[in-house]
């Protein structure tokens, strides 16, 4: 599968993929969208990047380990949840800040927080299966 | 009673040891063993803080706080400071603090030095917990991390297959009894409506009035008795000894094996005083003693020696709360606090010598006095208390012990009968531990024997002189430690007025003739050592080979319960689930009536049809495909028409993951077969084809029949209703599907996304197994020698 167009394109497909995921992700507490579809359109980048380029270009492009991400999000989405403690309302119950960011009024809460742990929990978790079997395709 | 408020103070002391845990690593980074300097000071300060309560624990008074946790099920994070708690949060914290100190200089330059200091205290919040813990479920939260926090101290040195049998060992075991607990609390809290200790103590007769009370007795025993290793449950406290020795001299001295002896006196006023109690505990108890005791003599590794002490120990405090009567439980609690502070600073002596000699084996130790003065001081010292000589701590208790048990009845001379010859015993072993080691001739074997630190004797030493201190100013100990919990435990105002200055009584008649056959055992130790040893090795089993029988019969089970359960074969599986499921569908349906009538054929548009046509033609092409990969994509045609119909239906998010799911199925699957080297076809004959494709077939129908029969009812609006309403009015977002996974019943999706993670990791795991080793047959775990 490694023609030069795939391997040319593949890159700036990628690029665009998980932007447009992060765009998904943003946009999901009010449109169709989300954390979970985030998540698995950026997978399917990184899927498309291994494939073309290998999968050590990803892991380099990664950084982190998919693991370390995926356990990240897990991080994220409970101490989301915890938030609310300290605030003294029950367990996962959602805060939410309006803070003006350059004359925008920006909506931060703690659902947004947990959707990103779940974004990064999806990324993460099929990211690693993915590669790991694309690894072994070459050996 | 005066009752006051004290919720700042008492949270910080029960959350300064987890605080230290969790900055000991990066303090050990930065300062090395002197690390032990600075996270001593967490102990430090909460037994500073315990302190303060003092005045108005020792007046009677009780000290609570505590926090909502479960309100729905009356469950609260609460605590409550009596006597009791006081005296015991104090030997906490105060012990807690020389062993942390004592860590420092033992495991200098220990590579996991960061990790020992985080679970010892981590383990010291625990205990702290479960001894001011108020809240049976509290209670009960604070029991599991005590037993999970010493599997982590025993097995510390993980390397060493020992270390991790008796770290399992001791987790089976408390943590077994653990759950016994948990039953019997549920019960009390369920029958009895008693939620916290404070209503249980305040119950009255309650409990001992409920028919349940033989259930809960014998539920609360087990737990007390596997924590305090009372016999037969006895053995997973000298494999214990194999975790470095700190943790012996807390664990074995004032905290984890005093717990289940703090919940009986606890439980004491509220369960104690029926013929079941006076009874079973009396009899447990005494056999331990004796057991305990003789073990100790047998045993020729100083740690190992003590350990059976405190074992033997263990059980005389048993037996005394069994026994019950007001001068038996100051008995008990005499003893309990002498204990704590004698067996702490032998331990502590044990490892000083193990530090100093490298040898824990008596017959190779000898002479120490001259080359390690200040160990050998706070040996005896300590020894001195353990024998139950004037004027030490241990002296008070075995004289009100004595006193406790004169009753001319066949009943108490026989529980004094074993209070004496477990005492001689006990008195022996104290001085085989501190007397062998350090006179007679120096062995060639040891080389520069040497004295620790100022950090190793400073804990041992401090423990010895407090138990004469406790002893030579009486009148002020009972009053701050001793009476205020003997007070709790009786369940009324106890005066204890004994003192270090002997009367001529019967008591003291009884503690010369133990003293006096504790010498005769002393100087016969090595007969009674080999006499011993001759019938233990007649017997040939033990409850400590009990488990491992046990154990391994557990495996053995399980072994073949999975090659029964799990044959690896993905294809039986994936049979087995889908004939389970089309059964579970089709069967209740079929013979309840409940099949589908006859459905309309809808009126669709033309695109539509075309969008069902690409369906039929995906699911036909993956049934004539030639080769797998085709299947695969034909597959994936399939999945992409099914994501337009939710798309044309209005469900652009289900449509949407669906797009996503399909793609990375054909992706995932694609690298699987490719992974697998399958065959690029699948080259079965039809026989075996046609079962599968009926299955599948059958399958099928069963779905669709189900759904057709979900959609003709009628259709219940109510959560859709409170979704449309509430969506954006309290969750702020117009997204219904996304609030609801996110929000409205986020906690389900924290337990997908948990579990979407662990997949991961078990895929990653599967993918990594070496190709050559696949095909071998699981071994049988129980073949192999342990």
């Amino acid at each position: 599968m490694r023609t030069i167009i795939f391997r040319f394109t593949a890159p700036y497909l990628t690029a665009l993929m998980v932007l447009f995921s992060i765009f998904v992700l943003l946009r999901g507490h009010n449109d169709p969208g989300g954390g979970f579809i985030g998540g698995l359109i950026a997978a399917s980048a990184f899927a498309i990047y291994g494939i073309a380029c290998g999968v050590a270009a990803v892991r380099r492009a990664l950084y982190f380990h998919p693991m370390a991400i995926s356990a990240a999000g897990l991080l994220f989405a409970v101490v989301a949840g915890l938030l609310s403690i300290p605030a003294g309302t029950g367990f996962m119950t959602g805060l939410w800040i309006f803070p003006h960011v350059f004359g925008t009024e920006l909506a931060l809460s703690t659902p947004m927080l947990f959707d990103i742990g779940v974004y990064l929990v999806v990324v993460g978790g099929i990211s690693s299966i993915a590669l790991a079997l694309e690894e072994r395709e070459s050996d | 009673m005066a009752e006051i408020e004290a919720t700042t103070g008492g949270t910080l002391a029960l959350a300064l040891p987890f605080l230290a845990a969790a900055i000991a690593p990066i303090a050990k980074r930065f300062l090395g063993a002197h690390a032990a300097w600075l996270l001593a000071l967490a102990p430090a300060l909460a037994f500073a803080i315990l302190f303060t309560f003092l005045p108005t624990v020792a007046d009677g008074g009780v000290v609570q706080f505590g926090y909502d946790w479960i309100p729905a099920f009356d469950v609260r994070f609460s605590f409550r400071i009596d006597g009791l708690a006081s005296t015991f949060g104090l030997l906490i914290t105060g012990i807690g603090t020389l062993i942390v100190l004592y860590s420092g200089g033992y495991l200098k330059g220990h590579r996991d030095q960061g990790r020992f200091f985080s679970f010892i205290l981590m383990f010291m919040g625990s205990m702290l917990g479960l001894v001011l813990a108020d809240d049976l479920m509290t209670l009960f939260v604070y029991w599991e991390l005590t037993s999970i926090t010493s599997f982590l101290l025993i097995g510390f040195d993980h390397d060493r297959e020992r270390a991790r049998r008796g770290a399992i060992q001791a987790l089976a075991i408390t943590g077994g009894g653990g759950l016994a607990l948990l039953a019997g609390f549920i019960l009390i809290r369920e029958l009895a409506g008693l939620n916290s200790m404070s209503e249980v103590l305040a119950a009255g007769d309650a409990l001992r009035s409920s028919p349940a009370y033989t259930a809960i007795f014998v539920l609360v025993i087990c737990g007390a008795f596997t924590k305090s290793a009372q016999m037969p449950f006895h053995v997973w406290l000298p494999n214990a000894m194999e975790a470095p020795t700190p943790v012996s001299a807390y664990l074995h001295s004032a905290t984890m094996v005093k717990a289940g002896v703090y919940l009986l006196l606890r439980m004491q006023p509220a369960l104690g005083e029926t013929v079941l109690w006076t009874t079973v505990l009396p009899i447990f108890g005494a056999v331990t003693l004796v057991m305990g005791a003789l073990l100790a003599v047998r045993a020729t590794d100083i740690k190992i020696t003590l350990a059976y002490t405190t074992v033997s120990s263990l059980g005389l405090l048993v037996m005394l709360i069994g026994v019950g009567t007001e001068a038996a439980l100051i008995g008990a609690v005499l003893y309990l606090i002498a204990h704590s502070l004698f067996k702490g600073g032998l331990f502590m002596v044990a490892g000083s010598v193990d530090h100093g000699a490298h040898t824990r084996e008596l017959d190779r130790l000898g002479g120490l006095a001259r080359y390690m003065p200040i160990t050998f001081t706070a040996a005896l010292l300590c020894a001195l208390s353990m024998g139950g000589i004037t004027p030490f701590v241990g002296f008070l208790a075995k004289e009100e012990i004595y006193h406790a048990l004169e009753h001319p009845d066949a009943w108490h001379v026989f529980l004094i009968a074993a209070a004496i010859l477990g005492n001689a015993l006990m008195f022996a072993a104290a001085f085989i531990v501190a007397l062998k080691p350090f006179v007679g001739r120096l062995p060639e074997t040891i080389h520069h024997p040497h004295e620790g630190g100022l950090t190793i004797w400073l804990g041992p030493l401090v423990l010895g002189v407090a138990g004469l201190v406790g002893a030579l100013f009486s009148e002020t100990y009972h009053h701050f430690f001793s009476g205020p919990m003997a007070s709790s435990a009786i369940g009324a105002p106890a005066g204890i007025e004994i003192s270090w200055v002997p009367h001529l009584n019967l008591a003291f008649a009884l503690s010369l003739a133990t003293i006096g056959l504790g010498i005769l055992i002393y100087l016969a130790s090595n007969a009674i050592r080999a006499a011993t040893g001759r019938t233990l090795a007649a017997i040939g089993w033990g409850p400590d080979l009990g488990f491992d029988q046990a154990m391994r019969g557990l495996l053995r089970v399980s072994f073949i319960a999975t090659r029964r359960l799990q044959s690896g074969r993905l294809d039986y599986y994936m049979t087995v689930t889908i004939a389970v499921i089309t059964a579970g569908l089709l069967v209740p349906m079929i013979f309840a009536g409940a099949l589908p009538s006859e459905p309309k054929v809808p009126e669709l548009r033309f695109y539509e049809w075309i969008v069902l046509a690409l369906i039929l033609v995906g699911i036909v092409a993956v049934v004539i495909a030639k080769n797998r990969l085709t299947a695969i994509v034909s597959l994936g045609i399939q999945g992409f028409a099914t994501a337009l119909i939710f798309m044309l239906l209005g469900a652009p998010d289900l449509s949407f993951t669906q797009f996503m799911v399909e793609t990375l199925s054909v992706v995932i699957l694609a690298l699987v077969m490719t992974r697998l080297r399958l065959s690029p076809a699948d080259h079965r004959p039809w026989r075996e084809t046609l079962p599968d494709a009926a299955l599948a077939t059958a399958g099928g129908a069963g779905f669709g029949l189900f759904l057709l029969s979900i959609t003709q009812r009628p259709f219940d609006p109510v959560l859709s209703d409170f979704f449309e309403r509430y969506s954006y009015a309290i969750a702020h977002g117009h997204n219904i599907v996304n609030v609801i996974i996110v929000d409205f019943r986020g906690v389900d999706t924290m337990g997908e996304i948990a579990v979407v993670m662990t997949t991961g990791l078990a895929v990653l795991a599967l993918i990594r197994i070496r190709v050559g080793r696949r095909d071998r047959a699981p071994a049988d775990p129980t073949e192999t020698t342990p």
